[in-house]
């Protein structure tokens, strides 16, 4: 099973090292990571994405609390949660109508092209990894030079 | 309104550190912590020498363990910071509450590869409740008051606090809190009342209950709460080897330890057992086996300090979070306004008495004058009953597990989690500091005590007469007994030849050295050793074939346990 994870940490230096490390020695998966201040600057947010079954889940979020620097550790119900990551891709472009194909695939993906050259172009995606994932699908045909991803941000949307 | 005050950042040390009551600090010196050394000079906090790191940071174990207050000891940085590591990863395993204490380089040469620096708080990160390293001279007071707070409540554990040279000499403005706030913790859980009740109408509904004790009992000193809920059910108590003596072992409800060299009747009740009250335990694999058996039909009823324990290695039916003694204390409420009580005829409470007596009578034991049994036996034959035992790790600490009866709860320690070789006899000198009044003794083989013995020095100078009771078989024993069972007697790496001779040894630190062969010679010498005021090493050498029986293998289960034939 997948899991998103929240965290609201301390800002202070090493706390992503003692997360990170955490995952490794209780021998867990990180499958994606994305840290960021929040809007009081006493406070980060880290959102973790994971794998496991439900007891290793349940096992992450009880070992994350137990950590003194995270002031709360949530995991995330992925259908009451807005996710996204942000992704950019430096596609190869073999002929003259590779172009167009991979301009027609970002805007299918609510995608953004950038720095289109004879031999490459770049997309910016901002999507779910699910979807992040089937663009790459897409594009892969036409060779992919790089990939960066950001990992995941999310936030649990509001009731009603 | 907290008063501020000039000083440098050592003596904000200090001085934070005599407001938590700290007595003594067990250490040695070094480059990068001399600044606060030199404080030692201008207060009352006494400094004992150890010859290693690691001795010092078991001294501080051990201090910590029999006072439950943190014991800190102190190192300078690089090496004397990486031996106390595992000091500090030994406390962690074991929830001891401990501040260790390093210099570190100063700031502007932290990652310059300079002399004697050490990442010590990237190594220790893994293996401390806490780390600190504060920059600025005027943190010190609050790190102190904070490192304290954590190491001694909730589940305990061990706090690093980690100085560079120059925030110990700096000038500050210093402010001593008396309140802080640290967000992301807090030890305290109220009570679970609904959960209690729901755990003894379990208990009473279930066919063949037991109790397991864990070291968290011990930590939590529930002793009398757990002798109260036993003997008002009728509730046999187990416990684990870290819950050794959590409950009185000469107690008609007493079976003694679980686990890998658990006593046979504990392992044949608990492998029984339908319902469990599992009390401030983690169901280590040395306690409970494999653990897809050991939870096979059997209601746990979980409780502990910490909500992370609940699930991680036993599924738990009912999870009771919170300080064990208050929980339990709540439970002998509950059991009293209930007047439950319930009669001592059950077919199970029978089956377990039969049971106790049939191995009290019927274990077999090394046929020789000096087997391990009849050695431990007699130890405790002439202990008084208040002394405090701590032991190394090998076969001699699994012996006494097996042949030791703890009588006051909470007088027996052991590295349980870690298995620290090495551990044993700096502890006995921290326990020692913390229970002048009685007498302690560590229970030693030949290969642990070879690992710390120039603690001795420390036992010898610092006037801390502790007893160090040397099981000896000239051999690493457990690994010889492993290449025994496992190994086809291919006997590699685990011969000592008697080397060194350890009254000879005892007497050139200044210690008493005394050697018995025989009973008549080993009652003589724990007599001595009990009133003499200098340490004692007493040297007993036994036969190095003797195995631990009985012996549940690694990836078995507590009913697979094989018995001495």
């Amino acid at each position: 099973m997948w899991a998103i994870l929240s965290l609201l940490v301390e800002n202070k230096p090493g706390i992503l090292f003692k997360v990170t490390h955490l995952f490794r020695a209780r021998n867990f998966n990180i499958d994606s990571i994305s840290v960021g201040v929040t809007e009081n600057p006493e406070h980060s947010r880290m959102t973790i994405t994971t794998y496991g079954d439900e007891k290793q889940i349940t096992q992450i979020v009880k070992q994350l609390d137990k950590m003194i620097d995270t002031v709360e550790v949530k995991q995330l119900d992925e259908h009451k949660t807005l996710f996204r990551e942000l992704s950019i891709f430096k596609i190869k472009l073999s002929n003259a109508n590779d172009s167009m194909e991979v301009n027609k695939i970002a805007n299918a993906y609510g995608g953004q092209v950038h720095n289109v050259k004879k031999d490459s172009i770049m997309v910016e995606l901002t999507a779910t990894p699910d979807q992040t994932n089937a663009f790459e699908e897409l594009v892969k045909p036409f060779g992919i030079i790089d990939v960066a991803r950001t990992g995941v941000a999310a936030l649990q949307r509001s009731e009603s | 309104m907290n008063k501020m005050e000039t000083m440098i950042g050592a003596k904000a040390l200090m001085t934070a550190m005599e407001k938590e009551g700290v007595k003594q600090v067990f250490g040695l010196p070094g480059g990068s912590n001399l600044p606060m050394y030199d404080e030692f000079s201008r207060c009352d906090i006494r400094h004992i020498l150890a010859r290693h790191e690691q001795s010092a940071s078991h001294m501080a174990d051990g201090f910590g363990r029999v006072s439950r207050k943190p014991g800190v000891c102190f190192a300078t940085s690089g090496p004397g910071a990486t031996n106390i590591l595992t000091g500090i990863a030994t406390a962690q395993a074991d929830s001891s509450p401990m501040i260790a204490v390093t210099g570190q380089v100063p700031v502007a040469m932290i990652g310059k590869d300079a002399f004697q620096e050490s990442d010590i708080i990237g190594m220790a990160n893994p293996v401390v409740k806490y780390a600190y390293q504060p920059r600025t001279a005027a943190e010190i007071p609050e790190v102190v008051r904070k490192g304290f707070y954590i190491a001694e409540t909730g589940r305990p554990g061990p706090v690093l606090i980690d100085i560079p040279k120059d925030v110990q000499q700096n000038e500050a403005e210093m402010i001593f809190p008396d309140e802080f706030k640290i967000q992301g913790y807090n030890p305290w859980t109220d009570p679970d009342i609904v959960a209690v009740e729901k755990a003894i109408d379990m208990l009473l509904h279930a066919q063949k209950p037991v109790i397991l004790a864990g070291g968290g009992t011990i930590i939590s000193s529930a002793f009398a709460e757990l002798q109260s809920i036993a003997e008002t059910l009728v509730l046999p108590v187990v416990t684990t080897f870290k819950g050794k003596g959590a409950f009185p072992e000469n107690h008609p409800l007493c079976l003694g330890s679980i686990g890998m060299h658990g006593r046979a009747e504990a392992n044949k009740i608990m492998a029984e057992a339908d319902c469990v009250l599992a009390i401030g335990t983690r169901f280590s694999d040395r306690s409970v086996g494999t653990f897809e058996t050991f939870e096979k039909g059997l209601k746990i009823i979980h409780m502990d300090v910490d909500p992370a324990e609940i699930g991680k290695n036993q599924t738990a039916q009912l999870a009771v979070v919170g300080d064990v003694r208050v929980n339990l204390r709540i439970m002998v409420k509950l059991l009293l306004q209930k007047s439950l009580k319930k009669s001592d005829d059950s077919p199970w409470t029978k089956h377990v008495r039969e049971t106790r007596e049939y191995w009290k009578e019927n274990l077999k034991i090394h046929p020789g004058e000096m087997g391990a049994a009849k050695i431990l036996r007699k130890l405790r034959e002439l202990l008084p009953k208040e002394s405090v035992v701590t032991t190394e790790v090998g076969q001699h600490q699994m012996w006494a597990s097996l042949f030791y009866d703890v009588i006051q709860p909470g007088t027996f320690f052991s590295s349980t989690g870690l298995g620290t070789m090495g551990w044993g006899f700096p502890a006995a000198i921290g326990a020692k500091v913390a229970r002048p009044d009685v007498p302690v003794v560590d229970i030693a083989g030949d290969g642990s005590f070879a690992m710390t013995e120039n603690s001795l020095a420390t036992a010898v100078l610092e006037d801390i007469p502790v007893i160090v009771f040397v099981l000896n078989n000239a051999t690493l024993g457990m690994v010889a007994q492993w290449q025994r069972t496992f190994y086809d007697r291919r006997m590699i790496g685990v011969d000592q030849k008697s080397c060194p001779d350890y009254v000879k040894l005892a007497e050139s630190y200044g210690a008493q050295g005394l050697r018995a062969q025989s009973m008549d010679e080993l009652d003589k010498a724990i007599k001595t050793a009990l009133s003499s005021d200098v340490a004692t090493v007493i040297d007993i050498p036994i036969d190095p074939e003797e195995d631990v029986l009985p012996f549940v293998a690694p990836g078995t289960s507590l009913s697979d346990m094989v018995l001495p034939s």
